[in-house]
């Protein structure tokens, strides 16, 4: 039980991680709370579908191209939809929402509502102090924690990571010091939508792929966003531990834990911001000083 | 000539010097006229009931536009005012036996108290942090009701409640009333004092606070206004679904009110009722004729998403302010709106061009 519970924790919490990193990253430089992040994991998930369970590719191909494709849809969308209204927050955050509920509708339309799955990568499972793990478990994991290596690395140690960063500390003097901050912005936005993009391709052997399974992730994302702190990629990244945890240890514990899950991570969240109201990593933004 | 003649003559007075010079005026006018004649036209069933929801949904669709547009405290998850005032609605009547005159009134009360609870932490958020707050307290509270369903139904909610009056016209007219006195009132509140500081806060809160208000104060009366009026909006829905469930708690509702609402032009309470009224009833069209091509796969609600989106790229503002400022202009002398094919002002004769 109690190695379900790290395993899962475990799994749940890079997942969110991943997902809300990305997130933040765009919301930190565009100021776009990109409501349609987690419908592109959803994509991603889908053209995975579409490539091995439809054309036949070998998983791996499937997954790079997805993850590729994804990331030209995220592009398309930031430069016709986002792009052109960003001045007007309300209407970006409209624009986004419209968006997440599009990709939805394509997907329901072209699949219906059915659960579909994906087969893992590699069968079989390990046995570990005496509960049975499946190696595409571990996989995922190992995935995970590699991928948010590389994204920790890139944006410490790249200049591409550096203008990112600053931008997301302050827009005008990252402006003043000669950067385009606009392709600041288009870059962040790649290097989002292909952690969404990963993500997906990371999860999808271990989840069912349906039309509305970005609302989940989407909720649990928000919430620790907020619980880490706006725009803070550690925040972020402690945060979806907390929540992934707590997740998982809600579901295996209580009676009626799968209604309460979102409920409880939700409360946590609410609670830390009574006490901290710039959540635990807080940095505060230019105009909010 | 009496008494009556002279309340003629100055209301033929205030049409003919107020009302008919500015389009929009006019538009509001024919607007309320069309709306309460409807029914000697047609009392068609399927019509007037969407008609209702359509007027249900604006008044919950100008609460918001109190809240998250003029006092800025954006508000994600305002489906939690409407569901937890459909709920306490339905308690009442269904436990207590309560007749829709007494329950919505009380529901709109729990609405008020849900604003409270929700406000209080809720003051210390600023932006996209209270955006993100707010959207957490629907979801948890859809746990809850999932958790307990010997109170709360469970996932099939509370049905069989009263119906909200005898008929379906006596239904039509008490919710386009209520909604046109609603939407009047909170116009008016927006137009008052009270209004003028919710609109200073969310342009400069600590300009405000400089200036010695109590802005605490005014955010959490903001909180409990718009969950007043969203809670009236409620109970109405319950009351005429005869059902209240957790559908009404659903991120999709609060994401759908503000799509309406930033349609239709924040900032102003009749875009939010003016999107709404285009948007809803178009939806139903849409299902209608969708109707008769069942080859096509379901792409209502595509269709809805692809024309929110390209309105917003050519109109950001919203449907209804665009179009206000294509036809009238404000005189840069004394701020009074002109009819756009007007020269020189009507009221102080500056130059318009």
């Amino acid at each position: 039980m109690i190695l379900d519970i790290i395993i899962d924790g475990l799994i749940k919490g890079s997942v969110y991680a991943l997902l809300a990193i990305g997130f933040s990253l765009v919301l930190g430089v565009a100021r776009i709370i990109n409501i349609a992040h987690t419908a592109l994991y959803m994509t991603a998930a889908y053209l995975i579908y579409i490539g091995t369970k439809m054309m036949g590719l070998p998983a791996p191909v499937a997954m790079v191209a997805s993850i590729l494709l994804t990331v030209v849809l995220g592009l398309l969308i930031y430069n016709f939809f986002i792009k052109p209204i960003q001045e007007h927050e309300a209407a970006v955050l409209i624009a986004t929402i419209a968006v997440a509920m599009m990709i939805q509708e394509v997907f329901l339309m072209i699949f219906g509502g059915h659960y579909l799955g994906v087969n893992p990568l590699i069968d079989g499972y390990a046995t570990i102090l005496g509960v049975k793990v499946t190696y595409q478990h571990l996989l995922a994991l190992g995935l995970a924690l590699v991928v948010l290596l590389a994204t920790r690395v890139f944006l410490q140690k790249t200049r591409l990571g550096l203008a990112i960063r600053s931008t997301a500390q302050d827009r005008e003097v990252a402006n003043l010091m000669g950067m385009n901050v606009t392709r600041v912005a288009m870059g962040t936005m790649a290097v989002s939508v292909g952690m969404a993009a990963i993500t997906g391709a990371i999860v999808v052997p271990l989840v069912t792929v349906e039309p509305t399974m970005w609302m989940h992730p989407l909720i649990m994302m928000l919430a620790i966003v907020v619980l880490g702190g706006l725009g803070s990629i550690e925040g972020s990244f402690v945060g979806a531990f907390i929540l992934g945890f707590a997740e998982s240890m809600v579901v295996f514990l209580l009676p009626m834990g799968s209604f309460l899950k979102d409920s409880v991570a939700l409360s946590i969240m609410i609670l830390v911001l009574l006490i901290r109201p710039e959540g635990l990593f807080g940095v505060s933004f230019e105009e909010e000083r | 000539m009496g008494l009556p003649g002279v309340y003629f003559r100055r209301t033929v007075k205030v049409l003919r010097t107020e009302v008919l010079v500015l389009p929009s005026r006019v538009a509001v006018l024919v607007f309320i006229v069309a709306l309460m004649a409807l029914p000697i036209f047609t009392q068609d069933y399927y019509f007037l009931r969407v008609l209702i929801l359509t007027s249900i949904f604006a008044i919950f669709a100008a609460s918001w536009d109190l809240l998250s547009g003029f006092t800025g405290q954006m508000n994600f998850g305002h489906a939690l005012f409407f569901g937890v005032a459909a709920y306490v609605t339905a308690l009442l009547n269904l436990k207590l036996g309560l007749p829709p005159y007494f329950s919505i009134p009380l529901g709109a009360v729990g609405g008020v108290l849900t604003g409270l609870i929700v406000g209080i932490p809720c003051l210390r958020l600023k932006g996209s942090y209270l955006a993100l707050t707010t959207l957490a307290f629907p979801i948890i509270l859809t746990g809850v009701v999932f958790a307990i369903p010997d109170i709360t139904g469970g996932e099939l909610g509370l049905a069989g409640l009263s119906r909200l009056t005898g008929s379906r016209v006596m239904d039509y007219y008490l919710t386009s009333g209520l909604m046109l006195i609603l939407g009047f009132t909170m116009w008016k509140i927006t137009d008052s004092k009270t209004g003028i500081i919710l609109h200073a806060i969310r342009e400069d809160e600590l300009a405000v606070r400089t200036a010695g208000v109590n802005t605490t104060r005014y955010k959490l009366l903001a909180f409990c206004m718009s969950g007043f009026f969203a809670g009236v909006a409620g109970g109405l829905y319950a009351h005429f679904m005869r059902l209240a469930g957790p559908s009404g708690l659903e991120v999709g509702l609060s994401f759908q009110v503000i799509i309406w609402a930033v349609f239709g032009g924040m900032v102003t309470i009749y875009g939010p009722i003016a999107g709404v009224f285009i948007l809803y009833p178009l939806m139903e069209i849409l299902r209608v004729v969708l109707d008769n091509f069942p080859s096509l796969p379901e792409i209502r609600m595509f269709i809805f998403a692809g024309l929110v989106l390209l309105t917003l790229l050519f109109m950001p503002e919203g449907l209804i302010p665009w179009v206000r400022d294509k036809i009238e202009t404000e005189c840069p002398r004394c701020k009074v709106r002109n009819v756009f094919s007007r020269h020189r002002c009507r009221v102080c004769d500056a130059d318009l061009d």
